[in-house]
């Protein structure tokens, strides 16, 4: 059945893939249905998922240079877009996504706003013209653009710190899922996670998670969608929610006056024994605050993930496995797509799981139901004794207020398929989904952060004759020693999901994102501007996050830019010093005024020969 | 003005043309947010609710479709589309 090769059956080949995903669904729910237990298919969904993605891994394992950091150039425009979305779509964006929207309204809706338009950054400023170089990392083209060692490694130095930042919370978010699932404690969980990682991509490299990323994608799609549109019909038939929901935006908000947002003080809070981390609804859903701050923090925010966006080397490299200039700019658009359907479907689980509590005409709604009644609820009983929902009972009347009702972020997405009564395989595929997302992208992170120390640091400064057995030997022990101090770091538990995710934008902002977009864009930019440029940004980024953040310094945030916005300090720095030393020094040479001028039309061959 | 020059003065002309559409639906629409909040459209979506849920995500992703298109048509009305795939 299959005639030619590998990439010609791909659409056969996950058409395959899929049918037997949801076949692999009807057998849970009819073993659900025979009585297995709750627990059972919750560990059978993420070890069937992940025995598959190890078994991609396997196949794909690769002793070529140009496979292990280039997937060969040949992955299909449609496939290198679910790749990149999956890439991107994070344990963060799939289980806290919802939740995040659900309690912070219209304000957290700007990460939405940040996280899709970045991608218009990433097509017209840089994909296309990196994709035409044909380096095997970001910090190669820094390197070759900009000439010298030294330069080479300020970008490996940015591109270690962002992703590293960013990838301990990826394990984080895996050991979390793997510890729900299995049963087992949070620091196992984390192991078992790193492993499952690194079987995905160590014999390999970018072309087994490339492969195993197409994979996990339509796991966590599926596994989104279902519980949104079945919710969806559930409550007032909308058969499609996307379009279909303005009635129960409006009603939400209706409610919301009736029953009142009012903001718990601490000090109620610490007296009722809230669990940290939980939260009650203060804010409202769809209302849209006044006055010029709130509009600058919505913005802000916004910004700093778009052009965090367009600096993050774990996204930047997938365009380089394409196989050609217009297949990499065609590719954005479709990477974007594929994100778009999750992330226009987080506000749409939000609205869902807030009319299932909120609104007492439906059988699922507990705002307004005395006490004792929701605590003997089933779900409720059980997500109570894991800490992740509390009640606590402020005004003694019995009655559960809205501000009375304590959620974890999380919970949103992990727990809206029980609160609306969909059977438990949901939750378990649900489970699975999130396990695809947090493994897919610290993949494609440790998978960046390791080819960056290889290629660049080892191959390029310490050791240009080594051959190929060698080079790609370094490559995979870094990538097990990079896992490894990740999953160490996250199971000490330091910093929450989303703070440390959103630093990481911050920290790529402040010190790529300028010398990348000059790169291509000015030709008057020298090697000294860019080294000034990276290493002031990143300087000044850094100091105003220590200035700024409350466990470190805790000074007032100067006009609004808080922790999660510094980048805002760091890149215009480093845009103003690399552009006054550059003008300072002498312009590039005619060679490599000749090779931006190559970079700018896509015929022709890539700047980089091919096994360089 | 050679070929190559041509081509990059419509390639820049294009991208910042795109830059602007970005512009206006990730940061203009959003200065008013508060304002054009009471406009209800499909059934009852307050207006900067759903552009900020749906509309402009969407139009993100036209967006790009529409530049990587157009920048085809330039590349090859220029000689520098590319042959294979």
């Amino acid at each position: 059945m299959f005639k030619g090769g590998f990439i010609q059956n791909l659409p056969k080949i996950y058409g395959l893939y899929t049918g037997g995903f949801i076949v692999f669904i009807l057998l849970m729910a009819i073993a659900e249905q025979a009585g297995v237990t709750a627990q059972t298919i919750g560990v059978l969904f993420v070890a069937f998922t992940v025995a598959i993605y190890a078994l991609i891994g396997y196949l794909s394992r690769t002793v070529q240079v140009d496979a292990y950091y280039l997937a060969g150039r040949q992955v299909p425009t449609v496939f290198n877009g679910m790749a990149t979305a999956a890439d991107w779509m994070s344990g963060a964006s799939f289980v806290a996504l919802a939740g995040g929207v659900y309690f912070g309204g219209y304000s957290y809706m700007a990460f939405l706003v940040g996280w899709t338009g970045g991608y218009v950054l990433v097509s017209t400023l840089l994909a296309p013209y990196l994709r035409k170089f044909g380096c095997y990392t970001v910090p190669d083209f820094i390197g070759t653009r900009y000439g010298g060692n030294g330069v080479r490694f300020c970008a490996v130095l940015v591109l270690v710190l962002a992703s590293f930042t960013y990838v301990t919370a990826q394990i984080n978010a895996t050991g979390t899922i793997a510890s729900r699932a299995l049963g087992i404690q949070f620091e196992q969980g984390v192991w078992v996670g790193l492993v499952s990682i690194l079987l995905c991509s160590m014999l390999g490299g970018m072309r087994a998670v490339t492969w195993t990323q197409v994979a996990q994608y339509i796991v966590l799609i599926i596994a989104y969608l279902i519980p949104v549109f079945w919710i969806g019909n559930k409550v007032g038939g909308n058969v499609f929610p996307h379009l279909m929901l303005g009635n129960e935006v409006e009603r939400i908000t209706e409610l919301e006056s009736q029953f009142g947002l009012i903001k718990n003080s601490a000090a109620d809070i610490k007296a009722a024994g809230v669990p940290g981390g939980l939260k009650s609804i203060a804010v409202a859903h769809a209302g849209v605050g006044a006055g010029g701050m709130a509009v600058w923090k919505y913005i802000s925010l916004a910004i700093c993930m778009m052009v965090g966006t367009a600096s993050l080397p774990h996204i930047l490299m997938r365009y380089f496995t394409t196989p050609s200039v217009k297949s990499a700019r065609k590719s954005v658009a479709w990477s974007l797509f594929f994100i778009f359907l999750l992330y226009s479907s987080a506000p749409m689980l939000a609205t869902l799981s807030k009319i299932s509590l909120m609104d007492p005409n439906l059988p699922t709604g507990i705002i307004g139901k005395s006490i004792a009644d929701v605590q003997s609820i089933e779900w409720v009983k059980q997500w109570s004794s894991q800490k992740q929902v509390f009640i606590a009972d402020f005004n003694g009347d019995g009655i559960l207020q809205l501000n009375e009702w304590f959620m974890r972020t999380g919970v949103v997405v992990l727990a809206t398929p029980e609160i609306a009564g969909l059977p438990y395989v949901i939750s378990g595929l649900v489970a699975a989904g999130g396990m695809a997302a947090a493994m897919s992208t610290a993949d494609g992170l440790i998978l960046a952060i390791a080819n960056a120390l290889s290629h660049d640091v080892y191959y390029n400064m310490i050791d240009p004759k080594a051959d190929v057995r060698k080079r790609l030997i370094v490559a995979r022990v870094l990538l097990v020693v990079i896992g490894a101090a990740g999953a160490y770091i996250a199971s000490m538990r330091i910093t929450s999901i989303l703070g440390a995710v959103a630093w990481a934008f911050d920290f790529a902002m402040s010190g790529l994102f300028f010398p990348l977009v000059l790169g291509v864009w000015w030709k008057r930019a020298t090697r000294e501007g860019a080294i000034a440029g990276m290493l002031s940004g990143l300087a000044a980024g850094t100091a105003y996050l220590i200035y700024v953040y409350p466990k470190f310094l805790g000074n007032p945030a100067w006009l609004g830019i808080d922790h999660l916005r510094f980048g805002l300090i760091g890149a215009p720095v480093c845009l103003v010093v690399m552009v006054v030393v550059s003008l300072m020094t002498k312009a590039p040479d005619a060679a490599t005024q000749r090779m931006v001028d190559e970079v700018r039309v896509p015929s022709g061959k890539a700047i980089l020969g091919r096994a360089h | 003005m050679s070929n190559k020059e041509k081509h990059w003065q419509k390639t820049k002309s294009h991208m910042i043309i795109t830059l602007c559409l970005w512009a206006f639906f990730s940061m203009v629409i959003f200065l008013f947010g508060h304002e054009i909040n009471h406009i209800k459209i499909m059934f009852g979506y307050p207006l900067a609710y759903y552009m900020t849920a749906q509309g402009s995500l969407l139009a993100f992703v036209l967006i790009i479709f529409w530049f990587a298109n157009r920048q085809e048509k330039i590349d090859e009305e220029f000689g520098f589309g590319e042959k294979e795939d």
